[in-house]
């Protein structure tokens, strides 16, 4: 201790800026709420078929204002039923990727936990090519979402017993888990396509590559309810999380009830996965990235990074999305390419730093 | 309870009480009969211990001989192969997580965090058992003195991760001072300390026993347990092997047995205060 007296002390130690220069949660969220909106209307305008941004806005505000009237019919069809349900899918669709990866890391204790490096997006596909391949798919809407929750359930479940060890994940024992089970899945969905059909292949083919080319206001109602539903009950787990980075054991004695909180968060995120991968195939590293730039700027209190992974996620998928379908228009890369193109060297940076703190590993 | 050793300056830092407390002498921890298996060996067997409120309990023992599985039955974290614990007379495994949390706060050996939250942050965690209750409305106070009393009140705002290991121990122990429980259980809180810091660390247990806490350490060093504990519990081959104030517990026959390797027990030229090496 110094000599100078406690409260000087405390009162000088609050006033010096925290370690980085942070953003207060409250600013973040605000800007990632305009980011999101602002990238919507403008994925909504770029295109093939160019609509104004004015346009846009009277269009979709025509039902409180009438003000789209003299708006060219066309333009109107396009956003209508062509951009509108593909952002919106693609809002939802990233927001529950960007959720379900803070969740996992949370719960893992891991900043490189991510649906699709551990193997959740695989295990969810897998669900959904049976279901095609079975042909289960005919039955109703919800069997693909259900099929593919299912498969994201059982993979998270043996991820989990198999990476934890002393209620803590290693790094290299998690990302050789994800390995091992991403092979098991790719295998299996190997064995799906090889009983399938020429049509059923051609679906089956979508989900490797992941994309929102397929939206419609049908996909919308499948992603939509359970993505958001995912999302609120995520919310509950916030301060749970933060107690969490202790490791299992403290925070158990702070009166965590650890092993109802794990099956709570294993299910929410297969729900906000499988919701994903269900309409859009898997789309990888979005999960990774976003929490962790949002940890970069606001620091790691759940209650700020949970809802900021969500906007942050849409905001990169939308985005991400615009990119995929502009850049060598008229033709469209798969977006799922495009976000392991820029994802995955983020993961090998994460990882060779993650290395260097641990002081490398055997 | 008699504080034969601990009539050294303690009470540098007056310990808020913002929770209620027992009458000093009420049994908050009992441990009976407590046996613990792990993997078919036995680790702990017959272990009766009682803690009251105000005394300073230190358990020591060689490596190996259970000191850190006694207090991992304590808090919960091993299942019992037989026997019962109770936290202020209610059985443990009838508690729910955070009626425990108000009642002990834990201090393991492991003091690793997964990200970089603030020091001010994590001691801020140790609050966690009492959110959303009255108590909370004291979160503030507690956890400045909290910080003030470990020491790290200087580095608030630093993320955890970025601490020495030293700097880390003592950060985790204002976390569970802050929690402000009528008993504290501590593995080894002063290990990684360097010797400044863990007597100044040790007074602060001292003192909360003064104040009428329950505090259950496991320490290694022999002489630091002889001069700030009210009883010593000395561990051998999984059992009890004496408990009773330091005068009594250290001695060379004793300490001898329990370490397997004589023992030298020599008075402080000042104090008298019992110091413990190994003969050499």
């Amino acid at each position: 201790m110094t000599a100078a007296t406690p409260t000087a002390v405390e009162a000088t130690a609050r006033r010096l800026p925290r370690h980085r220069r942070q953003l207060s949660g409250r600013t973040l969220l605000t800007v990632l709420g305009l980011l999101c909106v602002a990238v919507a209307v403008a994925a909504i305008a770029a295109g093939a078929f160019e609509v104004g941004v004015g346009d846009v806005v009277r269009i979709l505000a025509d039902p409180f204002t009438g003000a789209a009237a003299d708006v060219d019919p066309i333009a109107r069809d396009v956003v209508l039923q062509i951009r509108l349900p593909r952002v919106l899918l693609g809002l939802v669709v990233g927001a529950g990727l960007g959720t379900a990866g803070a969740l996992l890391q949370g719960m893992f204790g891991n900043p490189l936990a991510e649906p699709s490096i551990i193997g959740v997006s695989a295990g969810s596909a897998v669900g959904g090519v049976f279901a095609i391949a079975l042909g289960a798919t005919a039955v109703g809407l919800w069997v693909l979402p259900a099929a593919a929750f299912a498969g994201g359930l059982v993979t998270t479940l043996v991820v989990y017993a198999g990476a934890r060890s002393g209620g803590r994940t290693e790094t290299v024992t998690l990302v050789l888990t994800g390995i091992a089970v991403n092979a098991i899945a790719g295998a299996l969905i190997g064995l799906a396509m090889f009983i399938s059909d020429d049509a059923e292949i051609r679906s089956i083919t979508f989900w490797s590559l992941g994309s929102v080319a397929s939206a419609s206001w049908r996909s919308l109602l499948i992603a939509g309810p359970l993505v958001l539903g995912g999302l609120v009950v995520a919310g509950r787990f916030a301060r749970p999380l933060d107690l969490l980075g202790l490791g299992e054991g403290p925070a158990g004695h702070l009166g965590v009830d650890v092993g109802r909180l794990r099956l709570q968060l294993i299910t929410v995120v297969a729900v906000l996965t499988a919701a994903g991968v269900a309409v859009s195939g898997i789309i990888a590293f979005v999960g990774l990235v976003v929490p962790h730039l949002v940890r970069l700027l606001a620091g790691p209190a759940h209650r700020t990074v949970l809802p900021a992974s969500a906007l942050g996620g849409a905001v990169v998928l939308t985005a991400g999305d615009m990119l995929a379908r502009t850049i060598a228009a008229p033709a469209e890369i798969p977006l799922g390419v495009l976000t392991a193109l820029l994802g995955a060297p983020v993961f090998l940076v994460l990882l060779r730093r993650t290395r260097r703190q641990q002081g490398g590993w055997a | 309870m008699t504080a034969v050793f601990a009539d050294r300056p303690v009470d540098d830092h007056p310990t808020p009480h913002r929770t209620p407390r027992r009458a000093a002498g009420t049994a908050l921890l009992a441990l009976r009969q407590v046996g613990v298996a792990r993997r078919d060996r036995t680790i702990l067997d017959d272990v009766t211990v009682e803690v009251a409120a105000g005394e300073l309990v230190a358990v020591v023992g060689a490596n190996g001989a259970g000191k850190s599985t006694l207090l991992h039955a304590v808090s919960g974290d091993l299942s019992l192969a037989s026997g019962t614990v109770e936290l202020d007379g209610a059985p443990l495994s009838s508690l729910r997580a955070v009626d425990a949390a108000r009642r002990r706060a834990v201090l393991t050996q492991d003091a690793t965090v997964a990200f970089p939250f603030s020091v001010r942050d994590v001691v801020l965690m140790g609050r966690a058992p009492w959110h959303g209750t009255d108590a909370a409305s004291a979160d503030d106070a507690m956890v400045d003195w909290a910080l003030e009393a470990a020491g790290v009140t200087e580095m608030v705002d630093r993320p955890v991760t970025q601490l020495s290991g030293g700097e880390r121990a003592r950060v985790m122990l204002a976390r569970t001072l802050a929690q402000d429980t009528p008993l504290l259980l501590l593995d080894e809180p002063v290990a990684a300390l360097d010797p400044h810091h863990a007597d100044r660390i040790l007074a602060v247990l001292a003192a909360r026993a003064r104040a009428g806490d329950a505090v259950v350490v496991v320490l290694h060093d022999l002489t630091a347990a002889a001069a700030w504990s009210d009883r010593i519990v000395l561990l051998a081959g999984g059992g009890v092997l004496a408990a009773g104030p330091p005068q009594e517990v250290m001695t060379a026959e004793l300490l001898g047995r329990a370490y397997g390797a004589p023992m030298e027990v020599v008075a402080h030229p000042r104090t008298g205060a019992p110091i413990v090496l190994p003969a050499r």
